[in-house]
């Protein structure tokens, strides 16, 4: 009786050590996502910023700027980048800023995370969609 | 100079307060040669913990105006605040055992959890693995360890008092020197240790660790490598138990 208990102990012991790694590949993983799109952003954020001195050269109206938006595939490509990318960087930001400074659990860090990167990918091609089309 | 210094010392465990003492100011004093002297002379119960006196042994850090330094190495001239004065608390992000004590179990647990310990290969009958002083695995370890074990770090540490499971610079430190010792046969479980947010991966590189290590190692440094390996076992497959 005594080795079938140490035997049933050991078994939830390697599946306690299984849970533990996934998690720890997990939270891995979504580190590796964050520095990925972070380098990403890093360009785009570049880009970003050459294009508004650009744009505001004669001065900034709606007008002109949908006259060269509109119909740029290249322009909608890159914008679409930018928001994915986005999109994967926050969550992994706003979960640790939770879990950290909000004291929110573990999974509800997670949650919350995606809700806000689904957010962000809907604004972000939903504004995308209607400088271009 | 001064002839006197005004220290607030902490007196109790969590729940306490500052004691206030006028201390003879003398020439190259240092802040242990401070708390001795308020030992000796004026509060007999005062706990505090020292050893060497020389910075060898780590065992006398504590938090002196708001900041963790190792008090044997530290002198007054350098701390004092501009109206004179010392405060003189435990370090932060450990159990304080009474005064200026803490509670190291939890720091020296979290180096085992770590993988902190050496595992070889060879036994005394086996001849001594030969390791290229200049390769970058020696080179690495080198930086890393000539750790005394003081707790500076871990008290300067914010992720420590934001995750409490977070094994913190020193131990990822340890880990960083042993996956660089290439006699190690424990890699792959040492990595699986260091993964995830209680690992290398919830350091935000802010480096106040690496600001306040007495001995000038660089943690941070070695959990960006920590990272990087990780990763790449990650990618290969290595980290599945």
């Amino acid at each position: 009786m005594r080795a079938t208990g140490a035997a049933v102990e050991g078994a939830a012991g390697s599946r306690r050590a299984e849970g533990a790694a996934a998690l720890a590949i997990a939270q891995a993983r979504r580190w590796y996502w964050q520095r990925i799109s972070a380098m990403v952003l890093a360009i785009c954020v570049l880009a970003h910023l050459a294009v508004i001195l650009y744009a505001v050269r004669g001065g900034l109206s709606a007008a002109e700027i949908l006259g060269r938006t509109r119909g740029n595939w290249a322009f909608a490509a890159f914008y679409t980048v930018f928001v994915v990318a986005s999109a994967v960087h926050v969550p992994v930001g706003i979960a640790n800023i939770a879990r950290e400074w909000a004291g929110v659990g573990e999974r509800a860090g997670v949650w919350l995370g995606r809700a806000v990167a689904l957010l962000v990918l809907a604004m972000g091609l939903r504004a995308v969609v209607a400088v271009v089309a | 100079m001064a002839d006197a210094l005004t220290v607030r010392v902490w007196r109790g465990k969590r729940e306490g307060g500052f004691s206030r003492y006028q201390v003879p100011r003398l020439a190259s004093q240092t802040v242990l040669d401070v708390v001795t002297h308020i030992q000796r002379h004026l509060e007999p119960s005062l706990s505090y913990r020292f050893a060497c006196r020389v910075g060898m042994c780590g065992s006398c850090a504590m938090t002196v105006n708001g900041v963790a330094r190792w008090t044997c190495r530290t002198h007054v001239a350098k701390v004092v605040g501009s109206n004179g004065e010392l405060e003189i608390a435990p370090l932060a992000n450990l159990p304080v055992i009474k005064d200026l004590a803490t509670d190291m179990r939890e720091f020296f647990d979290k180096w085992a959890r770590g993988k902190g310990r050496f595992h070889g290969s060879r036994t005394r009958h086996d001849a001594f693995a030969t390791v290229q002083p200049t390769s970058p695995e020696r080179v690495a370890a080198d930086a890393g360890i000539e750790c005394i074990g003081c707790g500076v770090c871990y008290a300067s540490c914010d992720v420590v008092a934001w995750r409490p499971e977070f094994l913190g610079p020193a131990a990822l430190n340890r880990s960083w020197t042993l996956v660089n010792d290439v006699r190690d046969v424990q890699q792959s479980e040492r990595l699986r240790a260091v993964a995830g947010d209680a690992g290398c991966h919830a350091c935000h590189t802010q480096g106040s660790c690496t600001e306040r290590c007495p001995k000038q190692i660089a943690p941070t440094l070695g959990i960006a490598g920590l990272k990087r390996r990780v990763a790449r076992a990650a990618v290969r497959g290595e980290l599945k138990p």
